[in-house]
């Protein structure tokens, strides 16, 4: 492992830059209940569509302040959602602060999160949505639902796509036929027309869980098929090597040959492939949510963060804060393909 | 060549039979079907429903009715879409050409942009100008569709520059072909910018190593040793044979285009395939999802038939094989 860092870092130092901000990202929104200044459902409806909160080194008075500070604010017009500073009182913003009891993932509580000020000024580092609710916490908890869903999306189709390929090509004949018949079906449609079919299947109103694992299985039974074909190619190739030979001569079962044999040695590929894949994944399940057929409110995904702006130029031109999320998912889509990239070219046998 | 083609055709009718039965499948295990919201209707009697279960076959075991579906299909009849009262058919034709005019105008257009800067990159090989480009052509790859569309929009909305939604303006008087026309093509503009722009990053990269594989092969070592001029080199020797891999491109490029299409489609309000599809979803018209669904599906078969075509028009090699 050690040396495989060295390697990547050798190789790319924008992959290895990559790679640790990925765990970043992850831990992030893995712990966005103490790090998020606000619960992803607590809303202030009468600071709907507020712009980024204004942080302050320098008063009213021209004073320089060490420490940080935000001013409260109220609405000024209604209608056009603006808002004024009230230059009244400073808030500063306070670390480890004490608000309601939330549950780190579902065992701890917690009352303390990392950052916030106090009533009634409120600190929205990207600005609030349409129930006022604040954009950079529901990110945070969103990051946990789109980060996961592709995670598990792309594990466990690649699974099914490793071990459909192996079986294909391991046996060949007409299980291969048949397989690689049905991979070719499934590749014949546009993932997009196939995903919405795929969500036409089921009722559009269901529990939260309950689209999760739907969107979990739509993507993974779209992913499957592309990976099986190559891993099928690869055990083909892999499959007429002496050591496999000897394996056979020795009387080695099937199962054996295959899962200590050759499998092994196509996970330089799989790797690389489910590192280039992930973003599919998460274009995947932020392109439902986004069309309101995924993750529905209240709670947040990066998808259906997008989806109020979606057919509604007012939103758009009036809250453009509510992009973030899609620049959230063009940085992370950005590292993992740098980051893919460069495990192409290290975990390559050719190059060692 | 006609062997080729003929060849070719002939492969695809597993593949247009499997496509079908997937669609077919796909649909069958849709919760309710057609009638079920027929009945709801109180102007329709439970007979005539009767007898249109019976015309439609569905009182048949489920593999005699896609039989029945099949048959229907090959008359290009999807059935009736039951949110706009008219059939599949007349609601998929206006979409469709919509969406391939944005499909073809946005390959042209990254194919355009795209060949040209990866010859430069890939002849000035680790210049400031590859390097830049090369940045760009990341940027491009790593941006979702839907966010570039986005932004469009933000920006359209806010300086007005061009026409957002629908093809035709509705302020629009002039009738004549040509106006009309013109029209058409400033709505497309928005819709098919983002489409290229998303795209010209992965035509940008494929085609410059093409042109770096090509240029390093003896033929070119050849022709310089000639003495031919560099122009000569570039574009007669090393340009021809990098293009070559791309038609096999091509085809799959049809399949990404579709997806970021689809939708573009939806959140800049182009009125196409994508836009079309989501509708049915949202509305469970299950014939019309169901009809886009073997649309897509088609149009992505012939797309890599073309490449196909295309590769062995302009690539002896394979012509032969």
């Amino acid at each position: 492992m050690n040396r495989f860092f060295k390697r990547l870092k050798t190789h790319s130092k924008a992959a290895y830059f990559s790679f640790w901000f990925l765990l970043i990202f992850y831990f992030l929104s893995f712990f966005a209940d103490i790090l998020a200044p606000y619960h992803f459902d607590s809303q202030f409806r009468n600071k709907a569509y507020h712009p980024p909160t204004k942080i302050h080194f320098r008063d009213k008075q021209g004073r320089f302040h060490l420490r940080p500070f935000v001013y409260d604010t109220r609405i000024e017009d209604p209608v056009f959602k603006t808002y004024v500073e009230d230059h009244s009182k400073k808030y500063f913003i306070k670390l480890l602060v004490e608000g309601d009891e939330r549950r780190i993932l579902f065992f701890f509580k917690t009352k303390k999160y990392l950052f916030g000020v106090d009533k009634p000024a409120n600190i929205f580092l990207f600005g609030t949505d349409n129930y006022g609710r604040d954009i950079f916490s529901r990110l945070l908890y969103g990051g946990r639902i789109s980060l996961s869903i592709s995670l598990i999306g792309v594990l466990i189709s690649f699974t099914f796509g490793i071990i459909t390929g192996g079986i294909a090509g391991y046996f060949g004949g007409i299980v291969d036929k048949i397989l690689m018949r049905l991979v070719e079906i499934m590749m014949v449609f546009p993932s997009f027309y196939l995903m919405l079919s795929l969500r036409a299947m089921f009722p559009l109103n269901l529990s939260s869980l309950q689209v999760y694992l739907l969107i979990v299985l739509i993507l993974s039974l779209i992913g499957w098929a592309g990976l099986s074909r190559i891993v099928r190619g690869m055990v083909l190739a892999i499959k007429e090597e002496d050591y496999v030979m000897a394996a056979k001569s020795i009387g080695l079962s099937h199962w054996r040959i295959m899962f200590h044999h050759i499998f092994p040695n196509t996970f330089s590929y799989t790797i690389t492939a489910l590192t280039i894949s992930i973003p599919g994944y998460i274009i995947g399940e932020a392109a439902l949510s986004l069309l309101g057929l995924g993750i529905q409110e209240p709670y947040p995904s990066w998808g259906n963060i997008l989806s109020s702006t979606i057919g509604n130029l007012r939103v758009i031109g009036d809250a453009p804060w509510l992009l973030i999320a899609g620049a959230f998912i063009f940085i992370v889509l950005i590292n993992f393909n740098l980051l893919g990239d460069a495990l192409r070219n290290v975990l390559d046998p050719k190059n060692w | 060549m006609k062997k080729l083609i003929l060849q070719r055709l002939l492969q695809l009718i597993p593949m247009v039979i499997g496509m079908s039965f997937v669609s077919f499948i796909i649909i069958q295990s849709a919760p309710g079907d057609y009638f079920a919201q027929m009945k709801l209707n109180p102007e329709i009697s439970p007979q005539t429903i009767e007898e249109m279960r019976t015309s439609f076959g569905l009182d048949r075991p489920i593999i005699v009715q896609y039989f029945y579906w099949l048959k229907n299909l090959c008359r290009l009849d999807f059935g009736v879409s039951f949110a706009y009262h008219m059939p599949v058919k007349n609601l998929i034709k206006f979409r469709l050409k919509n969406t391939l005019c944005l499909a073809i105008f946005s390959l042209f257009l990254s194919w355009l942009i795209a060949v040209p800067l990866a010859v430069i990159s890939g002849y000035k090989q680790g210049t400031f100008f590859d390097r830049v480009f090369s940045i760009l052509a990341y940027i491009s790859i790593s941006l979702p569709s839907f966010f570039v569309a986005l932004l469009f929009v933000y920006f359209v909305s806010k300086t007005g520059v061009l026409p957002l939604g629908g093809t035709r303006s509705i302020f629009n008087t002039d009738v004549s072909s040509f106006a009309v026309f013109l029209d058409y093509l400033k709505h497309l503009l928005v819709p098919g910018l983002v489409l290229s722009f998303v795209s010209v990053g992965s035509l940008f990269r494929l085609m410059k190593n093409n042109f770096i594989e090509s240029f390093n092969t003896p033929f070119v070592l050849a022709a310089w040793a000639r003495g031919l001029p560099a122009s000569k080199v570039i574009f007669k020797h090393a340009l021809r044979n990098a293009l070559n891999p791309m038609f096999t491109i091509l085809g799959m490029e049809i399949g990404t285009l579709l997806n970021g299409a689809a939708l573009t489609e939806i959140i800049c309000g182009w009125p196409g395939m994508g836009s079309l599809i989501l509708e049915a979803v949202l509305s469970q018209d299950l014939y019309l999802v169901m009809g886009s669904l073997v649309i897509s599906g088609m149009l992505l078969i012939i797309g890599n038939l073309i490449g196909d075509i295309l590769i062995a028009y302009f690539d002896p090699r394979i012509r032969i094989a």
